[in-house]
């Protein structure tokens, strides 16, 4: 490790290009999320047909965005299940 | 059939109109015919860069509203015979023009010269849609700052959407002793975050400024300075040759070999 690392890991600061790149992963999945929302709206369409084999969902009441949660993207989906299948169709 | 590349970024002030003008030298040197056109309607600054603002008689609009043809419009460089300037107009507005307007045009002018080169202005309303509508092939330029590389981001996206198939990415002002300690995004870290291709990385250099501030580019002497060289680089590059980037890590002072040797260097 040299000083300037070892100063780093003391402070307890990061060299401002990590800090950089990481704000920039950050904000581009947040950007592409919300420059494409048919890019979310098709993922709700697959994520229910996949669903859909088990459980039978109400797409009315299916809610899926892209947030930010403590340093992380979080893409969260909400399914209403309206009722389970009995056996699994293979 | 010539080929019509625009130049594009997103954020302003990261270095299109310079890259512009100084991949149309290089192209020139490399015996190629080639017509600038300044699509930045409104804010003229191509023709200053290129130091051809006293010659200017007739713009892009006077062209695409028919009060001249494209030949009367166009600009000779000073010095390099086969290099042409097609100004923006400075008082009128981006509506001026229309992207099938400036389709027909790079039609025409691709019949005659082996490169169109766009200089495209900043945001992405309809003056982007204007400049890269003819475009063949498109250069994204980017500095290693978050805000440019986001903006880029977003411009790769609406490129992609207008189905332009062939696009690489410039990367500007790199300060090599600035990445080495940490504290600027180097290639490899922009590249990752835009799974793009590469074209070219331009030094920060100050030659930049002192041959703009004659009208001049630096490309037109490659061996003189860092960015000339890396311009010429570039234009090799679309010529079709394989050129690797530059090590700009290399050539330290002994001062700085010797920090890296005791262990104050990154
Ligand atoms: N590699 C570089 N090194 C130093 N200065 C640069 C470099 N590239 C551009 N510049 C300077 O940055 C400023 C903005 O460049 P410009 O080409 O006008 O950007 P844009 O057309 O994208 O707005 C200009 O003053 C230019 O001289
Ligand atoms: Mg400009």
């Amino acid at each position: 490790m040299n000083l300037r690392a070892l100063l780093a890991a003391l402070t307890g600061r990061q060299p401002s290009k990590e800090v950089a790149k990481e704000r920039l992963r950050l904000v581009l999945v947040h950007d592409r999320a919300s420059v494409a929302p048919e890019f979310l709206d098709k993922i709700k369409e697959e994520m229910i047909a996949v669903i859909s084999k088990y459980m039978e969902i109400d797409e009315s009441n299916t809610v899926i965005n892209m947030h930010h949660a403590e340093g992380t993207a979080v893409l969260e989906a909400n399914l209403a299940v309206k009722k389970i299948k009995r056996s699994v169709n293979t | 059939m010539g080929e019509v590349i625009v130049i594009t970024s997103g954020k302003g002030g990261v270095g299109k109109t310079t890259t512009t003008a100084n991949l149309g030298v290089g192209l020139v040197l490399a015996k190629k015919k080639v017509v600038l056109i300044d699509a930045d309607i409104g804010l003229r600054n191509l023709d200053v860069v290129m130091g051809l603002e006293n010659r200017i008689v007739y713009d892009l609009v006077d062209v695409v509203e028919g009060h001249c043809r494209v030949k009367q419009a166009l600009i000779r460089d000073k010095r390099f015979e086969n290099l042409f300037l097609l100004p923006a107009a400075q008082t009128r507005d981006k509506n001026a023009v229309s992207p099938e307007q400036m389709k027909k045009l790079s039609l025409e002018l691709k019949e005659e010269y082996d490169f169109i080169l766009v200089d495209c202005p900043a945001g992405i309303e309809q003056g982007f849609r204007n400049a890269i509508a003819g475009a063949d092939r498109a250069l994204i330029v980017t500095t290693p700052e978050v805000s440019a590389v986001r903006d880029a981001d977003r411009i790769i996206g609406l490129l992609e959407a207008a189905e332009i198939k062939t696009f690489h990415l410039i990367i500007n002002r790199l300060r090599p002793e600035m990445v080495k300690r940490g504290d600027m995004l180097d290639i490899d870290d922009i590249l990752e975050i835009l799974a793009i291709d590469l074209i070219g990385v331009i030094p920060d250099d100050e030659k930049i400024i002192i041959s703009t501030n004659r009208g001049e580019q630096v490309a037109a002497n490659a061996n003189d300075s860092p960015a000339g060289k890396a311009y010429t680089n570039i234009v090799r590059r679309l010529l079709g040759e394989t050129v690797p980037i530059m090590d700009f890590y290399q050539n330290q002072s002994f001062f700085s070999r010797l920090k890296k040797f005791i262990g104050l260097g990154g």
